[in-house]
């Protein structure tokens, strides 16, 4: 018998608590906590290898937690009956036989959950993947193709919950905006959703609540509105340096910001009057929205990029 | 506002054992190399009768049905195991582990259905054989002119059967040891014919290997079980070195991939 509950907001669908994985002296997750609500699609950005797909991997209990816990639903994942048919997981379009086709892989699937074929069909037709195209050989697939086709494995049992780990690696922009549909009528009949991405702009896209991680570590979390939210003026020139100049000397104060910009806590105006005074012509001004995030996003993949650099320097 | 939200369902129905054998089943042959390897499989082993009648009835020698048996366990003791070895590692060099294993968390189960899965191809086996050297025999007849000879009992066809699951299952553990399908097989080829070469050599040459050898020599203390000769001392020496040979690399085999994170 279905459990029901009568609150949403009290229902965490997945819940991870505390959860640390260590390989030896490397710490690929580090005390993470977070859940996922009914409802909702969670977007979990961070850099490549920042945690994501070990934290996915041992909520689905591929991957043994070293300490803490990831629970779907209060239930771990191993005690899960039939889970395909509650929780619909892709950890990687790619991990498929290469000499199965598209069609096949799906039935297999069917078969182990015990569905009926024509499911196999109907959910081919939901990611678009023609007649044809789902009797070629995974092989032969496009990246995009795989996606769709591990798509369309991950909701073949009807489940209440998706995780899924980068799925829009690979689809084109078209690719994208129909998943972001799909995702949000998924989400809108209350199931959850949640989804990776290296990519700040997919997950602003898709994702109601945000997580980052960084190194293993959650570095912010929230709505979308709360962590896209900063005060403050974007502002950019042709000439960046006489900018810094003419804003200085008018007495505002800046930071750097996004792609080669400056933000300002003064309003678009005093920036504007000030660029003027100075004959600076601007090619941007904007309020700051999501500009915190971005900034936040870009030190972290930085941060990493550093410590590539200084390894490297130290081997050689 | 209230709205009934559905969690995790407990109380629903697992996946029966049938259903896991079955999926198995149809990833033994759903792809190219395992399709392929089955045929082989087959057209091999028929070969392998159809030159046997012919340099018997060349050179008008005497034989048996068992003869015929005997000669067949030679390709089906290199095919069988390579399935077994192929089953298992595909989860990994392909990775469809992923999948299988989510679909299916509770690991031993998989493992398990394919065990099943690899018995009954090897039954499916020992049956097509048979039938295959039913006809060799009858060609023999036919060709020679010679008695047919009827002389495998139910006990050897037992036998030739149990030696058969064995190098499936032994092809499986040494697949779930190393998760690799080439170094599996490579290790299964040095275990089934240069291991035994080894053992030869050291019997000729070794006093104290010569006194042990029957007791860790699994495939010399497989001989019996193909003319149902099986004394209590043979199957003593059949069990002891198949605890080394077979039952040890299947636990660690099992006990790995149930262990082991799936990547």
């Amino acid at each position: 018998m279905p459990v029901t509950v009568p609150l949403r907001q009290t229902v965490r669908m997945i819940s991870v608590k505390n959860l640390t994985k260590t390989y030896g002296d490397f710490t690929a997750v580090d005390d993470v906590s977070f859940t996922c609500k009914p409802g909702t699609v969670t977007g979990f950005l961070g850099p490549n290898g920042a945690g994501k797909s070990t934290t996915m991997r041992i909520i689905a209990g591929l991957t043994p937690a070293s300490t803490g816990s990831a629970t779907i639903g209060d239930v771990d994942y191993h005690d899960i009956p039939n889970p395909g048919t509650q929780v619909g997981v892709l950890l990687d379009a790619s991990a498929q036989h290469a000499g199965r086709t598209g069609r096949e892989i799906l039935a297999l699937s069917a078969l182990t959950m015990g569905l009926p074929m024509s499911r196999v069909d109907e959910m081919l037709k939901l990611v678009s993947l023609t007649p044809d195209e789902s009797k070629r050989r995974v092989k032969d697939y496009s990246l995009g193709m795989r996606q769709r086709l591990g798509i369309a494995n991950a909701l073949l049992g009807d489940p209440k919950i998706l995780i899924l780990d980068e799925p829009a690696n690979g689809l084109d922009p078209a690719g994208i905006h129909w998943m972001r549909l799909l995702l949000r009528e998924y989400a809108n009949r209350g199931g959850t959703v949640l989804l990776s991405s290296h990519l700040l702009h997919e997950i602003e896209v898709i994702a109601d609540e945000i997580i980052v991680i960084g190194n293993g570590r959650i570095v912010a979390e929230g709505t979308k509105d709360e962590l896209l939210h900063t005060a403050g003026t974007f502002v950019k020139a042709g000439d960046m340096s006489a900018l810094a100049n003419a804003l200085t000397a008018a007495g505002l104060t800046t930071t750097p910001s996004g792609d080669n910009g400056l933000r300002s806590d003064a309003t678009p105006e005093q920036i504007g009057k000030a660029a003027a005074a100075a004959g600076v012509a601007l090619v941007e001004l904007r309020p700051a929205e999501g500009a915190g995030l971005e900034e936040m996003f870009l030190e972290l993949t930085s941060g990493n990029q550093r410590d590539d650099i200084i390894t490297q320097g130290a081997q050689s | 506002m209230s709205t009934t939200v559905v969690t995790i369902d407990k109380t629903r129905p697992g996946i029966p054992m049938a259903r896991l054998v079955r999926v198995e089943l149809r990833k033994l042959v759903d792809t190219r190399a395992g399709f392929w390897l089955l045929v082989s499989i087959g057209i091999i082993t028929a070969l392998v009768v159809v030159i046997q009648q012919w340099v018997v009835a060349a050179q008008d020698m005497h034989i048996q049905y068992s003869d015929i048996a005997q000669a067949m366990a030679t390709p089906m003791g290199i095919f069988l195991p390579v399935l077994g070895v192929m089953s298992v590692t595909s989860e990994w060099g392909q990775r469809t582990g992923l999948v299988t294993f989510t679909l299916e968390p509770r690991r031993n189960r998989v493992v398990i259905a394919k065990l099943l899965a690899g018995v009954i191809t090897a039954i499916a086996s020992v049956a097509l054989a048979l039938v295959m050297g039913v006809f060799g025999n009858l060609a023999y007849g036919g060709l020679t002119g010679h008695k047919v000879v009827w002389d495998v009992t139910t006990l050897a066809i037992g036998g030739i059967l149990l030696s058969w699951v064995i190098g499936l299952l032994t092809g499986f553990a040494f697949g779930m040891l190393l998760m690799n399908t080439a170094a599996a097989i490579v290790l299964f080829f040095v275990y089934s014919f240069v291991l035994p070469g080894l053992l030869e050599w050291g019997y000729e040459t070794v006093s104290w290997i010569h006194d042990i050898r029957p007791w860790i020599d699994f495939s010399d203390a497989q001989v019996p079980l193909f003319d149902a000769t099986m004394s209590g001392k043979d199957w003593a020496q059949f069990v002891l070195s198949g605890a080394v040979w077979f039952v040890l690399p299947l636990g660690v085999g099992v006990w790995r991939l149930l262990r082991s994170e799936v990547k």
